[in-house]
């Protein structure tokens, strides 16, 4: 193998070394519950609290609005029943979403819909941004809460959050955000963006899988999804997990570090778009610009992803495909369904996700490396055999 | 999802791949909104033997995997037995499938049972086996 180039940030990342050694004495010796009155339970606590007033500072909020959880779905999950289940009492009953949310919304709406809530979900243009209008019309009196992610997990697209809070309030529904994608990519300054909640979580920036965190600002009163103990102020509930707590503390502190290479990243980015979308009959999914600055997203016509995936891995290269076969729903991905993207294109998509470990040394190798693959695959494809036929 | 060593040998080095002018027999199956197409082109002997078989697929690793596998199973077969190919005996000859897969197998068979259709009805013999959606035309 010439050469090893992950590829695939959006998946997961690895934990960095920083993030690793900043746990180790959580384990080691600070094991303590911080619910104990004693020593080793107050030693524990102490730490707890630390690790949350430095991730306060990083976000610009009370460290009182942050709440850890075991991940970004339990985040997800928690804003909006706790927002959905409180509005009710009010006679807020709908919801307002997104066609193209992380599954971990658009699954957590559609369990509502059963409870009895209505939701709207609404469509976006061909570069993936929510369609404003459409979402402003949605929103009423009626409306609990109102989600739509910071940006898309597939295409990258940011969307304008800001205003979306804007027409949220407007009608006295909260503004929820799933920002898992977005955290580590964009500054986000929770003393400026006036979301009501906001959910991360820790693999997605080089701390461990099986942690997350939901902000919830002050005086936003939601139901709690994990009884229990009286833990995160008695809103969720279980023995805190301080090595992974701390461990996301150090990677969010790292990552607002790294926004400063962003510009960086995001050159190597269209680069990288720039090379793959010369490749006759590609396209870019998602928008150009309003793009987190790692997420490179282009669709070959008449190939597969898989194919695409499988030979990229053989040469060394980790990638990630919106193709039905990746899958066992054998339904390519909603999210460029959503933008307009045809069943058959949609299929011949990839994704790749980069950081701030990219180099662009990995950004010429993925650029060598890939139009052979591509051109292999079609040399192989009926549907390219006809392109090249009606070509003559 | 793990494919076996087998299905990544036909996929990596798939044999037969390309086309035959002349063609006795051409099939197509599946359709490019399902993310699955094969073309199946067949030289057919007086003897009525396969004497050589070429494919084209679009589609996953499983899909160019066992259009590989397939002509092989084929080639140098007489029409007839190449009409007792089954799925079941593609997906054993590539040492299994995972589950998600198995439909790629049946496109295999029935790119093959096409192709023969395709012969049968160029020298008027009656198509006397089931034929499955094969002919659902794709569009672009």
């Amino acid at each position: 193998m010439a050469r090893f180039v992950y590829a695939d940030n959006a998946a997961t990342t690895p934990v960095s070394q920083a993030v690793i050694d900043a746990m180790a004495p959580c384990f080691a010796t600070s094991w303590g519950n911080p619910s104990s009155l004693h020593s080793k339970g107050r030693e524990a606590k102490k730490i707890l609290d630390d690790a949350r007033e430095r991730i306060a500072r990083v976000f610009r909020c009370e460290s009182g609005e942050l709440y850890f959880t075991s991940c970004g779905s339990e985040s997800d999950n928690w804003a909006i029943k706790g927002a959905a289940l409180r509005g009710r009492k009010k006679g807020r009953t709908h919801i307002v979403t997104t066609v193209i949310e992380h599954p971990a919304v658009l699954n957590t709406c559609k369990a509502l819909e059963k409870e009895g809530f209505e939701v709207s979900y609404i469509g976006v243009d061909e570069n993936g941004v929510v369609d404003m209008e459409a979402l402003a019309a949605a929103i009423t009196e009626k409306t609990a809460v109102v989600a739509v992610m910071y940006a898309n997990n597939e295409i990258g697209t940011i969307q304008p959050i800001r205003e979306i809070c804007d027409l949220a309030h407007a009608k006295g529904a909260l503004m929820f955000t799933d920002a898992v994608q977005a955290v580590g990519n964009v500054d986000i300054d929770l003393s400026a963006l006036p979301v009501d909640m906001l959910a991360m979580s820790g693999h997605k920036i080089h701390a461990p899988k099986g942690i997350g965190m939901l902000f919830i600002r002050k005086g936003v009163l939601l139901t709690n999804l994990i009884d229990g103990g009286g833990q995160e102020k008695r809103h969720r509930a279980g023995t805190e997990n301080l090595p992974y707590i701390v461990g996301l503390a150090k990677a969010i502190e790292l990552a607002a570090e790294q926004l400063s290479d962003m510009p960086r990243v995001a050159k190597m980015r269209d680069r990288l778009i720039d090379a793959l979308t010369a490749i006759p009959y590609s396209r870019l999914n998602g928008h150009k610009t309003q793009r987190l600055p790692g997420n490179v997203n282009v669709g070959f016509e008449c190939i597969e992803g898989e194919s695409m995936l499988l030979m990229l891995d053989m040469k060394g290269i980790c990638a990630s495909t919106g193709s039905a076969c990746s899958s066992a729903s054998l339904e390519p991905s909603h999210v460029l369904l959503a933008i307009g993207v045809p069943h058959e294109k949609a299929h011949g998509s990839i994704r790749l996700s980069i950081s701030h470990e990219t180099t662009e040394e990995d950004i010429d190798y993925i650029i060598e490396t890939l139009p052979p693959i591509v051109q292999r695959l079609r040399d192989m494809s009926p549907l390219w055999e006809e392109v090249v036929k009606n070509n003559k | 999802m793990q494919y076996s060593d087998k299905v990544m040998d036909h996929f990596t080095n798939p044999r037969n791949v390309g086309e035959i002018e002349d063609a006795q027999g051409v099939g197509v199956v599946g359709n490019a909104k399902c993310g699955d197409i094969m073309k199946m082109y067949l030289a057919i002997d007086e003897n009525d033997v396969i004497s050589d078989c070429k494919f084209k697929t679009f589609g996953c690793g499983a899909a160019i995997a066992t259009s590989s596998m397939a002509t092989e199973l084929i080639k140098g077969r007489t029409v007839k037995e190449a009409l007792e190919l089954t799925n079941s005996a593609v997906v054993e000859a590539l040492d299994g499938l995972p589950p998600v897969k198995i439909h790629c197998s049946v496109l295999a068979e029935e790119a093959v049972k096409a192709a023969i259709a395709d012969y049968y009805k160029k020298v008027g013999r009656e198509v006397d086996f089931p034929l499955e959606s094969a002919d659902e035309r794709y569009e672009h």
